[in-house]
């Protein structure tokens, strides 16, 4: 056992986290900057990182890089808030490599139910596809499943546009009764690859969580130390203090558990993979919510104005939080696991 | 970056779990029993005689000289087999093995990391508590002794140590924390009187005060320098604030494995309220495990003293209060008449936030160590 980061790992960081410092928005005035938007795609397409979990040339079937690896570029898109597509394109190429499909040609993200808690699954191909496309901006297509025998093929619909919709950085895409598309080539996902991607899935949305925290913690930690009243800055203030202290230690505890499941999406076989990405999730999302809402605490009537950037790491959070189950469906996850809470009581 | 056992951990892990199989002396939780305190000492024997304890300690002074991790195997693996926990000596040892001179070190912990003797820590008192450097204990040097005059409290085990790490003011005239220096003194001389004390959940073995009324200790049993006394009183309860260091995952887990079992064998525990608590403590559980994996891994290259401890500390505090609270839906349903282990496991919960420094110290560590705010 040594789960430090490896020293590729710790560069792989350092790289993501100046990309994101150099092009991410540093105000909500710059989310409308299009050249900077233009500069963070660029930035983000030269460096490669949407393919982290595409095939290996040189190695069949497995992807490029590891969750841990994929886990760290999210955490720094989520601490930036970078506003440009990670998870979606991210997780579909997981379900690609899954299916054995070959690379997206072009941007593509992944389709969801509406209330975001899993991937849209069609009965059969002829279906009309409806759904959510997350982190869809650039997309020109996104991915979901259709029932085939024991297992589920890959289907893509076509993606238009985005709506502006809670989370500032992330738009998505609302599909509305299109035709989906069978992707060629493609063998079917096992049940077991449905629980591996879900479990990668919940991994990396932990860790955007967490630096979605880190960034809330950042941002409201900035502001104690220039913000006077009672002619001192209120960072010297206990009550201060002691609310960022918390929301600190609820982002290493978060760090933590989501390190363990970045690591099990690929280590663990899938059950337990999900099991440990379940934990995180639950872990995570009630913590995040609690951290940006103390980071708008902090900065007190300025923190409920849209100039500040405490309210973009709060919806990112929230979206964050509801991808692939919040809360309550993660406990629902862990108890079953655990084998309690079953039968006509406990947790639904 | 990997959680699973290198082939060296996965030997040791086996080995170990063939040992807990024999010698599980199945104690209660230490929250719950006096039984537990009764069963401490031969425990720590057993365990230390079989080498399992003291992993990661220097072999000079009777450790295994293992990597960090491995006591994060043992943690685990003492949950899995529903032993008690590894004895929580780690922070004095800490603090010795930084501060101690070598001859010190040498005659003192081979005693304290077997077993062989037992230690107690003489630091708090009743007026200084948060503010433990206005501590008023005094020891005044006479020819190659001290005589110490005082009162400590919340010394845990104060009832059955042969030794006593004792903090006392030797300046008067030095600033508060600089006139500050520690020894160890023996327990059974006539200058010492110990009380137990009796905790809100019944117990009474654990926690003692200790009266010192001109008892003796030698100059050459000082911990540390004249006027180091402050520096060691940090690197211990920095160490103690560590659940890595205290061995507390595998208490936090074997209780939530009883939490989980009696939630699925007893016909209506399962309310929606019990189901979520039970729930969240095992999640809290898991994440200080994995915690500790981390905070484990970062000493590979070689321990630090840093503030690190106070997130630790708050971390674990929420662990043990959820599983706290878990336990208390546990709880008989004999409309108050009855008490059980699992209202004990709940009242002492709240000791979590308060002992080895309180949540608002912590929180102020976290603040003005770790975060940088300004300090008014």
């Amino acid at each position: 056992m040594d789960v430090r980061l490896s020293a590729e790992q710790r560069a792989l960081r350092e790289a993501a986290a100046r990309l994101v410092d150099d092009h991410a928005p540093g105000s909500v005035a710059d989310l409308d900057d299009e050249a900077r938007a233009a500069g963070l795609e660029a930035a983000l397409t030269g460096a490669g990182w949407r393919e982290l979990r595409a095939p290996d040339p040189d190695e069949e079937g497995r992807p490029l890089a590891s969750a841990v690896e994929a886990a760290i570029v999210a955490e720094e898109f989520g601490r930036g808030p970078a506003d440009a597509p990670f998870l979606g394109p991210t997780l579909a190429a997981e379900l690609r490599r899954r299916a054995g499909a070959e690379p997206a040609a072009a941007l593509e993200t992944v389709l969801l139910r509406p209330d975001l808690s899993g991937l849209v699954v069609l009965d059969d191909e002829h279906a009309r596809c409806s759904g959510v496309a997350i982190d869809a901006r650039g997309a020109t297509a996104a991915l979901a499943l259709v029932r085939a025998g024991h297992g589920h093929d890959l289907v893509r619909v076509p993606v238009t546009g985005t709506s502006p919709g809670r989370d500032l950085t992330r738009p998505a895409a609302v599909v509305g009764d299109a035709r989906a598309e069978r992707l060629p080539a493609a063998g079917p996902l096992t049940a077991a690859d449905v629980e591996a991607w879900s479990a990668l899935a919940l991994a990396l949305t932990c860790a955007d969580l967490v630096g979605t925290m880190r960034g809330a913690v950042g941002l409201a930690r900035a502001y104690a130390g220039v913000r006077r009243q009672y002619e001192a800055l209120i960072g010297t203030f206990q009550s201060v203090q002691h609310l960022l202290a918390d929301a600190f230690v609820s982002v290493e505890g978060s760090s933590s558990v989501t390190r363990h499941a970045a690591w099990a999406a690929d280590a663990l076989p899938p059950s337990e993979a999900l099991a440990a990405a379940s934990i995180a999730k639950a872990y995570c999302a009630r913590a995040a919510r609690e951290v940006c809402e103390a980071a708008i605490q902090v900065h007190g009537g300025i923190g409920m104005t849209w100039e500040c950037l405490a309210h973009v790491h709060l919806r990112r959070a929230l979206v964050s939080a509801q991808l692939l189950g919040d809360v309550g469906v993660n406990l629902a996850r862990v108890a079953a696991h655990h084998e309690i809470g079953g039968g006509h009581d406990g947790l639904r | 970056m990997d959680f699973a056992d290198s082939p060296e951990e996965a030997a040791f892990r086996a080995r170990l779990r063939a040992w807990l199989a024999e010698h599980n002396p199945k104690l209660p939780q230490s929250s719950t029993s006096d039984a537990y305190w009764d069963g401490q000492a031969p425990w720590h024997r057993a365990l230390y005689d079989a080498g399992f304890f003291g992993l990661s300690w220097p072999e000079e002074v009777g450790g295994q000289g293992l990597p960090t991790v491995y006591d994060a195997i043992l943690d685990q693996e003492l949950a899995l087999a529903g032993a008690p926990p590894r004895p929580s000596l780690g922070y004095l040892v800490q603090g010795m093995l930084r501060h101690a001179a070598e001859d010190v070190r040498k005659r003192f912990l081979p005693g304290l990391v077997s077993g062989r003797e037992r230690w107690c820590q003489g630091f708090s008192e009743p007026d200084a508590g948060s503010d433990l450097a206005s501590l008023r204990t005094r020891a005044v040097r006479d020819g190659d002794e001290y005589r110490i005059t005082g009162h400590k409290v919340w010394t845990s085990y104060s009832d059955e140590a042969d030794w006593c790490l004792v903090l006392t003011r030797t300046d008067p005239d030095a600033p508060k924390h600089r006139g500050l220096s520690a020894f160890a003194v023996r327990m059974d001389q006539p200058g010492i009187e110990q009380r137990p004390l009796k905790m809100i959940n019944g117990v009474t073995r654990e926690f003692g005060e200790v009266i010192f009324d001109g008892a003796v200790a030698r100059a050459s049993d000082m911990i540390g320098a004249p006027g180091e006394g402050w520096k060691l009183a940090m690197t211990v309860v920095s160490h103690e604030r560590e659940p890595g260091e205290l061995g507390y995952v595998a208490r936090y887990s074997k209780a939530v494995n009883e939490l989980v079992a009696r939630l699925r064998t007893e016909s209506g525990r399962s309310t929606e309220e019990n189901v979520r608590d039970v729930t969240w403590a095992v999640i809290e559980a898991e994440m200080l495990r994995l915690h500790v994996c981390r905070r484990l891994s970062d000493r590979l290259d070689g321990i630090s003293h840093g503030p690190e401890g106070s997130v630790d500390k708050l971390l674990m505090t929420r662990v043990e209060q959820a599983v706290g609270h878990a336990a208390l839906g546990m709880s008989n349903l004999t409309g108050g008449i009855e008490e059980d282990t699992w209202l004990r496991m709940y009242l002492y919960s709240r000791a979590q936030s308060i002992m080895g420094g309180t949540s608002q110290i912590q929180r102020n560590l976290v603040a003005t160590r770790i975060l940088g705010l300004p300090v008014a």
